[in-house]
């Protein structure tokens, strides 16, 4: 089980954490007060320019000191900060959230075509890989930040005062974990860059996912397998540049013989992707929604053994575990459907 | 009796469903719960001569293991309402979620609209009076009554929007699924087959069919016709020799 909600404002008007703070504290049957977060987006418009990265120290001695070095090495702080937070009687502080908000010097990577992205990306693959002891990365987009901790919705969202955030795009998540223990850096949303996801489920294809963005420079150091998803969506969307509707294909494709009864066109297309995307294909019960600076999108396994509904209203798009927990948000909300098994549910800016 | 009214605002199931249950044991026949929002397990394992009227969004497994309450539900259901349902009526005005009737052992359920992934999974029947029925006026998707051991899931396609799940039956052993217009072959489960629907059967659903459309006023009139498919189990022993050689 596991409690998933993600909204987005097409005309980027904001809202703050208030609302989705409800919405998932509604589903706390869905999860075991072991993991809860909240990804948004837009929320730090005075450091846009900025990759806002949040981590997890366990002290601010010499994990910080070593990430301090790392990170001035490969560019420059322009400001940083202990993420505000405020005790909760039922959240065991286990670590020191900090943000720093930060600019590569981009002529420092060669042979790429995005060096400040994979300037962030090589920092935080060194930073969680082991090599800092006691310090995790866990948010490294621009004008967004994921807040997680392990707790219940309601206790994680006030320990991060999600009231005083206002963003246009708001994943959040209420985990039940089953495979691995609840921990601070194993609870939802998963973020690398601009990407963050949540996720209901199990991904039992994790090792051939795994083995898969391994071989393309990533590392996965949570304990858990939603990670490999952010690294997916990172690898298909921002390398190969693949539109969203795609990548929700090589993951969930049809079946083979779904794609014989297809005309030439698909049969080609969905032959091409299941061929050339083969190790990035998920198998197991799951239901994701991964959000971008630029939209958001929902979709279940290709057998639909976990629960996505979805809402509109106006230019708000709501994907949930639960209708419920929509309406929590927004009573008013029209169009309440289910999408079929694999089928992508895409709610995209429009500016 | 005068009905009694519960107003479910902000409340938890539990507090909720004690409130019924205290309700029923002082003899009310009728109970309304206004202001539901995604409370889960309402009426579960509740007894009696009941009606509970739903106002609002039901959270899942609404009706588990209840034995002869009837819920009307003015709204959409999460997953699995009928859940394991020894008998009573659960009547959706709207749609419902994944896993309707699960394991349903007796009863009624009826949706307005349409259903999600596995609808009828596992549903049994035994004795006389244990056969679970499960009506549902427009679409049903995917595994409909995957490993389905009895029972009769009855699927009208009222929007005239052909079924276009896979999987139909997929395990099952025992019971009919009965599904308005054309079904391929390419759709059924394995262990599943299309049989005949004959006037016979359609004498055994007419019933039914007239009860689903008295809940909610529609006329009965264009579904008594044999323009259905049934599927039924291959065989007796469908997955004989699978696990072991006889």
């Amino acid at each position: 089980m596991c409690g998933i909600i993600g909204v987005i404002d097409r005309q980027k008007q904001k809202m703050n954490g208030s609302g989705i703070k409800e919405a998932l504290s509604l589903m706390n049957e869905r999860g075991s007060g072991e993991g809860a977060g909240y990804a948004a987006y837009g929320i730090y418009p005075d450091f846009e320019d900025c990759y806002a990265l949040h981590i997890f120290f366990d002290n601010l001695v010499e994990p910080k000191s070593k990430v301090d070095d790392i990170i001035q090495k490969w560019g420059r702080v322009v400001h940083q900060e202990e993420i505000p937070t405020k005790e909760q009687p039922n959240l065991k502080r286990s670590h020191v959230p900090w943000r720093y908000f930060f600019k590569p010097y981009t002529d420092l990577m060669t042979g790429s075509l995005t060096p400040d992205e994979d300037i962030v990306k090589y920092l935080v693959m060194e930073i969680n890989s082991s090599t800092i002891e006691g310090a995790l990365v866990f948010s490294s987009g621009k004008n967004m930040g994921v807040f997680k901790a392990a707790g219940w919705p309601e206790d994680v969202a006030n320990f991060y005062k999600i009231d005083e955030y206002e963003g246009y795009i708001w994943l959040a998540h209420n985990r039940y974990p089953t495979n691995t223990p609840g921990w601070w850096g194993g609870a939802h949303p998963f973020n690398l860059l601009n990407w963050s996801v949540v996720h209901n489920g199990e991904i039992t294809s994790y090792g051939t996912n795994q083995r898969y963005v391994e071989s393309n420079g990533y590392q996965c150091t949570m304990y858990t397998d939603t990670e490999v998803v952010a690294y997916l969506f990172d690898l298909l969307g921002r390398h190969h540049e693949l539109p969203s509707e795609i990548i929700v294909k090589a993951m969930a494709p049809p079946f083979w013989d779904e794609i014989d009864e297809m005309n030439d066109k698909e049969r080609e297309l969905n032959k091409a992707i299941r061929l050339t995307y083969g190790p990035a294909l998920m198998n197991g019960p799951f239901a994701i929604v991964v959000a971008t600076h630029d939209g958001i999108v929902g979709f279940t396994d290709r057998i639909k053994l976990r629960p996505l509904v979805v809402g509109e209203h106006g230019s708000r798009l709501y994907i949930s575990s639960e209708e419920a927990a929509i309406r929590t948000m927004d009573p008013q909300v029209e169009d309440i459907h289910m999408p079929g098994a694999g089928e992508p549910v895409i709610g995209r800016v429009v500016t | 009796m005068e009905p009694v009214h519960i107003d479910a605002k902000g409340l938890h199931y539990t507090p909720l469903n004690q409130q019924i249950r205290r309700a029923v044991s002082e003899g009310a026949t009728e109970i309304i719960v206004d202001n539901v929002l995604g409370q889960r397990f309402i009426a579960d394992g509740l007894k009696g001569e009941v009606t509970i009227r739903i106002n609002g969004v039901p959270g899942g497994d609404l009706g588990m293991f209840m034995n002869g309450p009837t819920c009307i539900v003015k709204g959409n259901c999460d997953h699995a309402p009928g859940n394991t349902m020894d008998s009573g009526k659960i009547v959706i005005h709207g749609s419902a979620g994944d896993a309707v009737a699960h394991s349903m052992r007796g009863g009624k359920v009826f949706v307005r609209d349409d259903i999600g992934y596995r609808g009828g999974i596992h549903m049994k029947e035994y004795g006389e009076d244990h056969k679970p029925i499960l009506v549902i006026g427009d679409n049903a998707c995917s595994f409909l009554g995957e490993y389905m051991a009895g029972g009769i899931i009855i699927v009208l396609g009222k929007s005239d929007n052909t079924f276009g799940g896979r999987g139909v039956g997929s395990g099952i052993h025992g019971g009919e699924i009965i599904l308005r217009g054309e079904l391929k072959e390419r759709q059924l489960g394995v262990g599943a087959k299309i049989t005949e629907f004959t006037e016979e059967d359609l004498e055994k659903i007419s019933p039914y069919i007239e009860e689903f459309c008295g809940s909610f006023e529609i006329d009965p009139e264009k579904y008594l016709d044999t323009k259905y498919t049934k599927i039924v189990a291959s065989s007796s022993r469908p997955f004989a020799g699978k696990y072991v050689w006889e």
